[in-house]
Order: C-alpha cells, then structure tokens, then sequence
C-alpha cells in the first residue's frame, strides 16, 4: 500500500493596474505571498495544493496593452509580456470603472494563461473571483482525485469514476465514414484537407500531451444495429437515446485498427443514413431532437449522423453526389475530442466570460489542466507498479532480475521522484516529462516477458520432484555410510581392548 | 479458452466455440476476444463433414463457419501462453489481436473447458495450470488494474476446485461440479462418433439463446442453470469476492457489450478561412528525405537480452557419480568377496 503526498505548486502573478490598487493590501506591493491547501482524495494520497502568489503594479507596457478596447486584443498584447510557461498564470485586475470588460463581465479568461479580474474595491472582495480563477484555469480538487481514481483503497469503484481518456504516451484517431447506401448516395469526403486545417492544429497543441496519428477509412455497407422509427409529426426517422449504446458494436466489428502500435484507438465516425431512414434524427431523453445529431463514447469516440437533403426532384438520378460539409463535421469532432479528453466548459457564474480557443482547439490553461492531470496519473501509476513488482519478488523469492529490467526500474524511481519534485516547485512542462519517462520505465520493467512466476519453480516443487528420485538410493548409502563409521570406530577401540 | 486436443475431446471444441458464438451475437467483436482452440477439429481427418465443428445432435448448428478468428491455435495454447495474456507479460512483437488491451473499466469473461481434476487444469495432455497460479495470475491483474470485473466460468471435471484460491477482489466463478463430481458430457452424435458437447454448456447456451442485447436478466438466474436432476453434476459459483449484488448484475455486463454514450451538447466554432494554411506547404520539401526502413521490433533490445533460460536439469555427470559412491560404499562396506552374490 504506497501512500502518496503530492505537492502541486503553481505560480500565480496578480497584477494590478493604475486605479485598482485596493485599499487593504497587508503589505506595499510588490509582495509575495502563499497559499496552501489540503486535498485529501483518500486514505493515502493527499494533495497540498500550494499558490505562489506575487502581488505588483502593471509594467509602462502593460498597461499600454491594458489600453484597448477589447479584453481579447488586451489578451493577445498581454501574451508576450508574461510569464508562459507552462503552469504558471497572472491575472490582470482593471479598475471598476473600465471599459475595458463589457457590462456585468466582471471576470475575462483568456485563451493563454491571463485573465482579466474587475477590481472590488478591497482585497478580501477580490479573493473569492480569484479563488474561483484558481480553480477553472489549473486544477480542482475533483479532477486530480479523478486523475486517482482507478486507485481505490479498498477495492471500490464508484459508478461515476472518472471515464475520460486514461493518459497514455500516444493515442490513434481514425476517421471512418460510413456509406450504408452506395447506390442512392455517392458521398464524397475531403478529408485530408480538413485533417491539415482544422485537426492538425489541435493535434500540434496537444503535441505535448502524447503522440497523435490520424488516419481516415470509408466503410459501405455498414449499418447501424438499430432500425429508427419513424415519427409521423416531423416526418423524420428518430434513434431515441436508450438504443445508442447497441448502436456502436455492429459496426466496430468492421472498423480497422493500426497491428503494430498498442496505443489506444479514438473512432470518429461519421454516418450517412441511407435514403430510406433519411432525415435521421438523434432524439436525447427528453424527445428533443439532438443539435449536433452526434453522440460520443467515452474510451470510445463519437458518431454524427450527417443528413443528405433530398432531391429536389423526384427524378433525380442515382445516385446523388453528395460533398461532406466539413467544417461543420470536424467542429462536432473537435467537441467529442475534447470531451473524450475531459475538457468540458463547467457551470460558470454569469459574470465569467470565457475566450473561445478558436482554430486551436483549446486553451493554453485546459492544456496545463490536462498536463495537471496527466502528470498525476502517472505517478500515481508509478508508485502502484513498483509498488506490486516489488510484492512480486517477495512472493516469489528466486526470481531472476535481469540487468536491464533492474535498470528500468532504477530510472523509473528517479524520474518519478524528480517529476514530484518539480511539481512542488512549479514546473509543470519537466514535471510532465519526468512522469513520461517514469510510467515508461516502470510499464517495460513491469511488463517484461522474464517475470512470468511460471518459469521459476517455488522451493516445495524442487523437493517435491528430487526427493522420490533420492530418497530411496540415499537409504542403502546413509545405512552404509554408518556401517562405516561404526566399524572405524571399533577399530580404535580395539587396539585399548587388546592391551 | 479449450485446453484439449485429439478427436476425442471434440466436445471441448465444440463448447468453445458455441460461446464464442454467442458472446459475438451479443455484440462483442473479435478484437475483444481472444480464442484459444487447438484447432484440430474442423479439418481433422477423422471428421466425416470436414469444416465444420456442430454443436447439436442431427448438426444443427455448425459453430464453426467461416468468421472464426482463433487468436492462438494448435500448439500455441499452453499454460505460459495464456497466462502472458492475463498478466499482459507478452514479448513485443506480439499483435494486437493477441494480446488482452484491457483496462481498469474493462469486464472481462473468461471461459475454459477441458479435463480438470482437483486444484488443476490440464493443457493439451502434456502440462497443467494449478488453482495457486491462477489465483495469482489474477492477482497481478488486479495490481496493475487490467479489469473492473471478471467473471470466469469453467466446464470441467471437479471444476469448482479452480477457483477455490481466489483472492483478489471483483471476481465472480461459476463452474460445471463440485470437487470429487465429474462433469458430463451430453449427447453422442451417431453420424459424427463423439459426444458434441458437455451438459453445463448446453444447458447454458439454451439460457443465451434468450439473451439478448438490451435483456435485463441478471447473474442470478445463471446460478439457476443447470440443476443437479439435468447436469448429474451440481454447478458450483462464487460471489464473496464481488462488490455488487449478483441480483443487481447484468448478463450483457460480461456477455454482451453495452456502452455508455453520451449525447454530444457543445460544438467548438472553427474558423473557416485559415489563413495559416499556407505555413504547412513547406512540409513537402521534408519530404525529399531519402526513406528509411521503420523498425518494427525492439532491435537493441532483443540483441542485449540474455538467452533465456533453460530448464535445469542436472549434469550427466552428477548421475554417474552418485552411483559410483553408491557401488564403492557398498563393496567398502561388505567387501568384495561379496560381489558373486550379487551378480
């Protein structure tokens, strides 16, 4: 049983401009200060998560950039003026009176690391928006213990134990486009393009994450294990939400999958009904149909059901040629990828305003949340592996360690501890890496064909076989053997005996 | 997993596969299932309707088709095989369809049938898989949390032995007798020569029949299956080590595959004119890279591994040696005038 204490360190600058000074500051700016808090997630993990927090004033340049009209282009100016790596964030507090955040926003996230903050007149006003900051752009005490989850300490996995993608060193993403209807439906699909223009960029973002490889299939024939009413009211064919789940496993028998890597595989999938059930709908549990007609999987990936208009004349010629609008397929699959990820928008109070990440796909402070995560997980995961090798050993004494599972083993353990130490300073990008290296250590040592308790013979099963085969040659030798001595011994005695 | 080979065995083959139908129908695809069958039945020499494996009497059903995909065959089944699959302890050239990629959300289902005695299972008439290294094998699964919940079933003489051990949390075990019961087989074909297949399955597979994928039956009514007036045997299960109630289990749980899905609410708006487009042009001229061969096993590793490690068996020599200790201990002690009344 490893227990396990983390210490999450994470640089937050909060820079005030002119105007916004409050008036109960403990110390003249510029100060430093610290704040540390408890995580327990279980019996023997515990979290500290620790906020090294540095009061200032605005630069000249600052707040030259802080002088526009829109909190985006004050976020795009404001990008080279601060500290970006990865983890750290500062916050920007403008008077009350700016215009600068639009009426009722009192708090603007950015999509780097910055937000802008409106100044409540006292510091102890300011602390809840930049508690609530603290919690949306880093970590939060529900995504860490969710990082830990498949950790249980007795055993018990809560139904909604965390289903995001577990983190892993390189994950597939396959496109597949699924032409049930070849005869009505000539469906073209630009899809490489729009995997350079649209997926390639988040792929770049997450680059740090793991290792993406894309690839894109199209399947005909292929039908969904479901048959969709019919609905007389909006003469459309509907797939209610309680028949989703039979859906996916019809089709998953023909979807591919790469033989040589091992990462995990995300499927995307998009459908085309055939004319007979077009339109299609997805209806969610309330009967309404869904916006996005798709639904995803987690560990899986998502489906959309693309609709083909009819004809506008009865005689059209089949089958009709039919261009994928793929900007409106990829912003569906960009959303599932996300959500598969774990990066979801949570309830956010009104006055929050958050940028959309645009082309990128997602914010430089959800990737420092994922790389939170991510970097947790895996010592986490350390810690269990070396922890059951070594539970191995003991159980099974003479097994052989070769040289270089000992060395896996060795590095695993010191990238682990410095990956921990660098969490606790603050760097995030090393620590990342650090974890990286550990949970590959540790998987090859853990996972190496020579550990197999089967070729090493526990000590009762040598003597259970030696001893039948010796025991009954060694009785006439032993009885000999004495024989021997006895009459040795006798000899000695005799010569005392004669005299 | 059907641990027998030869002709005679047929109805271990034929069990195999008629789960392996019906886990398929249920909707699990055969990447996420590992088959492991001697495979000698179908084009045995011995079988008068060559390609076929049936399972019913008057060769009903054929459950051997044409889209069987046994990952291990013939000779590849043995003990260290299948517990590489368990333990994931698999070398690195395996592929995919070979090995368990399972995680800690994963149900798994392992079913196996052979010949079976009291605490062990026999592989292929020449080695065994104890109830101890199973027990463990499942306790290494459990460490690395490559299931959430394991159901196993065993259709074997005295086969409630084999789960006897168990120790590791979110296990279920049904099997086909109690220690000290033989498991029965069904019915004899007179066409094909041998018995089809084996009591507890049939009367498990009749159950599946009913199954189906958005069926509500749970675990409770498997334990049902099988009472001692129809099997001769009385099916064995046990639950202490699972956390849920089998009442409130499911069959599609490990039978079928039922997925969670989630309705999908938010879109991301992309930007349809990239402008940035344009900067990845220039990865063409990478392209003129001259091309390499991409390594496909672990080269370095495989060249520095030591031999692997034979069976020891003692020297030759040693053997001679003790038995001339033993004849020089002998003539020592009772002197060689003695050797005529020996020989």
């Amino acid at each position: 049983a490893a227990s396990a204490q983390f210490q999450l360190a994470v640089p937050l600058a909060v820079v005030f401009a002119p105007g916004s000074v409050p008036g109960d500051l403990p110390r003249p700016l510029p100060f430093r200060d610290v704040q540390e808090m408890e995580i327990a997630v279980n019996l023997r993990t515990s979290i500290t998560s620790r906020y090294e927090l540095l009061y200032r004033r605005t630069t000249a340049q600052e707040e030259a950039a802080l002088d526009v009209a829109t909190p985006r282009e004050a976020d795009a100016a404001l990008r080279p003026l601060q500290d970006t790596s990865l983890g750290s964030l500062t916050v920007y507090v403008v008077p009350e009176t700016s215009s600068i955040l639009p009426q009722g926003i009192n708090v603007y996230v950015g999509k780097h690391r910055s937000a802008l903050v409106r100044a409540g007149g006292t510091l102890a006003a300011l602390r809840p928006r930049l508690r609530q900051l603290q919690q949306v752009m880093s970590f939060t005490a529900s995504s860490i213990a969710a990082a830990l989850s498949d950790r249980p300490p007795d055993g018990r996995l809560g139904p909604d134990a965390r289903r995001h993608l577990k983190s892993s060193l390189g994950y597939e993403i396959t496109f597949s486009l699924l032409n049930p209807d070849p005869k009505s439906h000539l469906v073209e699909w630009d899809i490489e393009d729009a995997v350079n223009r649209y997926v390639q960029p988040v792929l770049d973002k997450l680059s740090l994450v793991a290792n993406f490889s894309v690839d894109s299939q199209i399947l005909y024939y292929a039908v969904l294990g479901v048959t969709p009413r019919f609905d007389k009211e909006s003469s459309s064919f509907l797939l209610s939400a309680h028949s989703l789940p039979h859906v996916i496993n019809p089709v998953e028998a023909r979807l591919g999958s790469s033989a040589a890597s091992l990462y995990p595989v995300l499927n995307f999938l998009l459908y085309v009904p055939e004319r007979s059930h077009s339109p299609l709908y997805i209806q969610d549990k309330d009967g309404a149909p869904v916006r996005t007609n798709a639904f995803h999987s987690p560990r899986w990936g998502g489906i959309m059901v693309y609709n083909v208009e009819a004809p506008a004349s009865p005689q059209a010629s089949l089958p009709l040629r039919v261009g994928v609008d793929m900007v409106r397929v990829m912003e569906v699959f960009l959303a599932q990828l996300r959500l598969l990820f774990g990066l979801s928008r949570e309830e956010l109070p009104p006055e929050f305003l958050v940028e959309s990440p645009g082309n990128e796909g997602l914010a430089d402070w959800e990737l420092d949340r994922l790389l939170w995560a991510h970097t947790v997980e895996n010592i986490a995961t350390v810690s269990t592996t070396l922890t059951s090798l070594a539970q191995l050993l003991d159980k099974i004494g003479n097994i052989v360690i070769k040289d270089d599972v000992a060395s896996e083993v060795y590095q695993a353990v010191a990238s682990a501890q410095s990956a921990m130490a660098k969490l606790a300073t603050g760097h995030l990008h090393s620590a990342f890496q650090a974890s990286k290296e550990a949970v590959t250590s540790s998987e090859r040592a853990f996972f190496d064909p020579s550990l197999l308790h089967l070729l090493y013979f526990p000590d009762d099963q040598k003597f259970a076989i030696y001893i039948p085969l010796f025991l009954p040659m060694a009785v006439p030798i032993l009885l000999s053997l004495a024989k021997i001595v006895r009459e040795a011994r006798q000899r000695t005695k005799e010569p005392t005996k004669m005299d | 997993v059907c641990t027998s080979r030869f002709w005679f065995n047929y109805r271990h083959v034929a069990n195999t596969l008629s789960v392996y139908r019906s886990v398929k129908r249920l909707g699990i695809p055969d990447s996420h299932i590992v088959l492991m069958l001697a495979d000698d039945m179908a084009c045995n020499p011995r079988n008068p309707k060559p390609a076929t494996v049936f399972s019913h009497k008057n060769m009903e059903l054929n459950v051997y088709g044409d889209d069987v995909e046994v990952d291990y065959r013939s000779y590849e089944v043995t003990v260290e095989n299948f517990l590489r699959v368990l333990t994931g302890r698999i070398p690195p050239s395996t592929p995919r369809s070979k090995r368990l990629l399972s995680d800690d959300r994963s149900n798994i289902l392992i079913y196996m049938t052979g010949h079976g005695g009291n605490g062990f299972l026999k592989f292929q008439d020449s080695e065994e898989i104890t109830n101890v290294e199973l027990a463990d094998a499942f306790e290494q699964m459990w460490q690395k949390r490559r299931y959430n919940e394991l159901l196993f079933i065993i259709d074997t003489c005295q086969g409630a032995s084999m789960y006897e051990r168990f120790y590791s949390p979110n296990i279920m075990a049904l099997a086909s007798s109690q220690v000290g019961e033989d498991s029965l087989s069904h019915q004899p074909d007179l066409g094909i020569g041998v018995h089809l297949m084996d009591r507890y399955t049939f009367y498990v597979l009749e159950f599946l029949e009913e199954i189906h994928p958005s069926s509500q039956t749970n675990m409770n009514d498997l334990f049902q299956v099988c009472p001692k007036s129809l099997c001769v045997s009385t099916p064995g299960h046990r639950t202490d080590l699972f956390q849920r109630d089998p009442q409130s289990v499911l069959i599609t749980d490990f039978f079928g595959s039922v997925r969670k899905v989630e309705i999908t609410t938010e879109t991301i708006s992309l930007d349809h004119d990239v402008t940035g487009f344009e900067s990845k042009l220039p990865k063409d001229e990478l392209a003129t890279e001259p091309l390499k061969y991409a390594e496909q096993l672990p080269v370095a590793q495989i060249i520095h591994q030591k031999p692997k490690q034979k069976d020891w068996h003692p020297p030759g020599g040693f053997i001679l040696g003790l038995w001339a200790l033993i004849i020089m201990v002998f003539f020592k002690t009772y002197g060689i005038k003695h050797m005529k009344h020996v020989f």
